[in-house]
């Protein structure tokens, strides 16, 4: 039976919002997800061999989408 | 967790190793990603995909009573059993799935306390095996509306103040500055929120570890906001899944009679034709 582990989350901002990556090692694998923390829906998420390519991956993608978000005058 | 109005409602990691073999109790997973079930998930649980398995996959709607009964049934789910609802985001549509098995009557449905998260950090076993059980018999109850609201009720919550309505969704997307998540599509022609409704954000109502807050705190939470047991709520956010979130707070750990979530939500609501918006911050 696996478990997770070195489960680690820490945040980060893409310009002027907030990200939080997830990771953790399940077997030789290591997972990544990103979220956007408000409201945490996943962003994406990336699989690799080390934890900093699974970070890397996951959040090249997810600094993309962040970037295009569009404000509008309140 | 006895503090709560209803703590039958939700059960701790804890219990959930002791118990997750027991012949009667089923665990199901419902995340918002529905990649993260197969990276490993707590051994015996199913999946159900909230785009495809838990809604009407043609018109905007929860499942019909039949599709229902079907889901229940392929699950090995019957009326007497045991089904505790676990999923990421601290348990968004845990909360969703649990809200339509309480309107087609399933009695003894539970949610984990901490989701997906608590599990993996807790370094608790998991399995990549998807297991399958005997299909079951299920009758469905005829739905229970009196914990969904519809648009009309909204308009009178609005006009007549009928009911508090809580907006659970982000400050910025209650002041309309964005109109979806940041890195999501925006799903909604206008941003704002409706008239009168407060600004609390789901996520107010859980701890850093994704479990619930105590009775105390989420009393306080709600009640200083003028959202108090004595009159009727409704919950909104975008599509009406963190919104199944706070309406369970309300419903099951403060015991509020009357609460309804809107799964309309702002979709339905920004999209309207002449509706009134207010964009104020709260």
């Amino acid at each position: 039976m696996d478990r997770a582990q070195d489960y680690r989350r820490r945040r980060e901002t893409v310009g002027e919002w907030p990200i939080a990556v997830t990771s953790y090692r399940i077997g030789d694998e290591y997972y990544c997800a990103v979220d956007n923390v408000s409201p945490g829906a996943c962003l994406c998420r990336a699989t690799a061999g080390t934890r900093e390519e699974a970070e890397e991956q996951a959040l090249r993608k997810a600094r993309e989408m962040v970037a295009r978000t569009r404000t509008l005058p309140t | 967790m006895a503090d709560y109005a209803h703590p039958e409602a939700i059960v701790g990691t804890d219990w959930v190793a002791q118990h997750r073999g027991d012949a009667n109790l089923r665990l199901v997973e419902v995340d918002v990603d529905t990649a993260a079930y197969g990276e490993g998930h707590i051994p015996g649980a199913l999946a159900w995909n909230w785009t495809t398995q838990l809604c009407d996959t043609v018109q905007r709607d929860i499942l019909s009573k039949d599709k229902f009964e079907a889901l229940m049934e392929q699950s090995g789910i019957g009326n007497d059993t045991t089904v505790v609802l676990y999923g990421d985001n601290n348990n968004w549509f845990g909360a969703w799935a649990l809200w339509q098995m309480k309107i087609y009557g399933h009695r003894d449905v539970r949610l984990m306390n901490g989701g997906r998260k608590k599990w993996l950090e807790e370094g608790r076993e998991i399995t990549r095996d998807v297991p399958s059980y005997p299909r079951a018999g299920y009758r469905a109850e005829k739905s229970d509306l009196s914990i969904r609201a519809f648009k009309p009720e909204v308009d009178d919550a609005v006009r007549r103040r009928t009911a508090g309505l809580v907006d659970v969704r982000s400050p910025d997307e209650f002041t309309g500055r964005i109109v979806a998540p940041p890195g999501l599509p925006e799903t909604a022609q206008r941003g704002g929120h409706i008239p009168g409704a407060k600004n609390i954000p789901w996520a107010s109502a859980c701890n850093d570890d994704g479990t619930f807050k105590s009775v105390d705190a989420l009393r306080r939470l709600y009640e200083e906001q003028g959202i108090t047991p004595d009159r009727p709520a409704i919950a909104y956010c975008r599509i009406g899944e963190r919104s199944s979130h706070t309406w369970f707070v309300l419903k099951y750990l403060l015991g509020y009679e009357d609460v309804k979530n809107y799964d309309g939500s702002w979709t339905e609501w920004g999209n309207l034709v002449g509706a009134p918006v207010e964009k104020q911050a709260a």
